[in-house]
């Protein structure tokens, strides 16, 4: 029988709350939202917090909504929230695609966006999404609030900006008009993390790439991006060649590790794939919504 | 901690240790040995319980986190008769060695609840988080099917008895 270390449980009721406890028990508290990353690593004594700080009841974290330009989604929200939510998939078709392949429906039932972003898993996926997306996410302590690009979030695996006593209490993305995206996971068997994922958005003004966010997730990708295959992309034509190259630099710049999952030149064959057939499927999204405005 | 926790509609609780598991509380601290405990890593789901109304795996679950919550086991299935998803297995011949079934009803009354008509791809995606080791899928999404429709005719014959009757 797995049963994690023994450890204080505490309840908040609000952020503030919550910031309270994480100050009274120090460094050894840890938040706990869906909990289906932390208690598996608690169980396996890869985690041993002493106090955990459960933040499932602030419902003042669950939602998503527009807030000015940008899409706000509350730290708190549920993956499946995400997978059915019509404003999110109104503009971006990515969040459902990726959710459609995050673990199962009932991991999907408790697992949350804060929670997936700050476990920092190197194989996560929407760390792959909102990097493509150039999100960037709302941190808060007791000394206030303050903003990390999602680009600059992660800072080694499993280690993200957040530090002690903050939590991540939102994730913003830009909304932007005339785009498409998408999503391209392939895993070993239903529900599995990715052996590779490339997640993309691709804005057309008239016959060129005006803006594009690639976001690939699995494979050592720096920032979980490659900001040189978005490089190449933006003022070229939305062609196969662009696409093709652009592919190429993600699969030769990222850093696979061979694993149970696959050998390296195989996981960089399904880079360039993936982010090609990401790239492609944006593009035609992108074409249909400049003409009428948003995305299909 | 002391722990109060609904379940099937009684309260229950108890004094537990905060670590653990609501798998754990149900089988051992209740008694309630419906509810299966299998791969301990929220893979198979045969632990699958609701909270608060949702499917979630009770093995990934803390009994402190349904404190002043609800929860609906595998027991909680059954009225007067038997819950159509209990009977579908039956007929269909949806299980084996049965142990991923509690798992598997509890996750199909949450989709029939929600979609009454569900068809075979939308079965197969919901039971995606429940792994049967006999791999006996087809007949678990045929008992699910027989279900809903059992669920469909009792439905139109209830309506029809209730226009009868006015």
């Amino acid at each position: 029988m797995q049963v994690p270390a023994p450890f204080t449980y505490e309840r908040a009721g609000s952020v503030d709350e919550a910031l309270s406890l994480l100050g009274r028990y120090g460094p050894e508290a840890r938040l706990v939202a869906g909990g289906h990353s932390l208690l598996p690593m608690m169980k396996l004594r890869l985690a041993r917090p002493e106090a955990l700080v459960d933040i499932n009841g602030l419902a003042e974290l669950d939602y998503i909504r527009v807030d000015g330009d940008h899409l706000a989604i509350g730290a708190m929200t549920r993956h499946a929230a995400v997978l059915e939510s019509p404003l999110l998939s109104e503009h971006y078709r990515i969040f459902a695609e990726a959710e459609r392949v995050i673990a199962d429906p009932l991991v999907r039932n408790r697992g949350t966006v804060g929670g997936s972003l700050c476990q920092a898993d190197p194989s996560e996926d929407l760390s792959a999404v909102f990097a493509a997306l150039r999100g960037e996410v709302v941190i808060r302590s007791t000394g206030g609030v303050r903003r990390v690009p999602m680009r600059e979030f992660h800072v080694g695996p499993y280690e993200t900006a957040v530090g002690d006593g903050e939590i991540l209490v939102e994730v913003r993305v830009p909304i932007r008009t005339s785009v498409g995206s998408a999503y391209e996971k392939v895993e070993r068997r239903a529900g599995d993390w990715s052996i590779a994922a490339a997640g993309a958005f691709v804005v057309l003004d008239g016959d060129r790439i005006s803006d594009v966010g690639l976001g690939i997730t699995a494979v050592g990708a720096e920032h979980f991006t490659c900001a040189e295959a978005e490089a190449a992309l933006v003022g070229a034509q939305p062609d196969d060649e662009a696409v093709e190259a652009a592919a190429a630099i993600c699969a030769s710049s990222c850093n696979p590790t061979v694993d149970q999952r696959g050998p390296e030149d195989y996981k960089r064959h399904l880079v360039s794939v993936l982010v090609a057939r990401a790239l492609r499927r944006s593009i035609a999204v992108a074409r249909v919504g400049s003409s009428r405005g948003v995305e299909d | 901690m002391r722990v109060t926790i609904e379940v099937n509609g009684r309260e229950t609780s108890a004094d537990i240790e905060d670590r653990l598991l609501l798998v754990h509380y149900l089988r051992n601290t209740l008694g309630m040995t419906g509810t299966h405990w299998g791969c301990d890593t929220s893979n198979c789901g045969a632990c699958t319980v609701w909270l608060d109304g949702l499917p979630v795996k009770s093995c990934t679950t803390l009994a402190a986190m349904a404190d002043g919550r609800s929860v609906r086991s595998v027991e909680g299935l059954e009225g007067d008769t038997l819950d159509p998803v209990q009977q579908g297995f039956i007929e269909e011949h949806g299980l084996q060695c049965g142990f991923c079934t509690p798992g598997m009803m509890m996750v199909a009354r949450a989709l029939l609840d929600r979609d009454p008509d569900p068809d075979e791809a939308t079965i197969r995606e919901a039971i995606s988080g429940n792994l049967c080791r006999c791999t006996g899928y087809e007949n678990i999404v045929r008992a699910i099917r027989w279900a809903a429709r059992k669920q469909a005719e009792t439905g139109r014959s209830d309506r029809e008895a209730e226009e009868a009757v006015l």
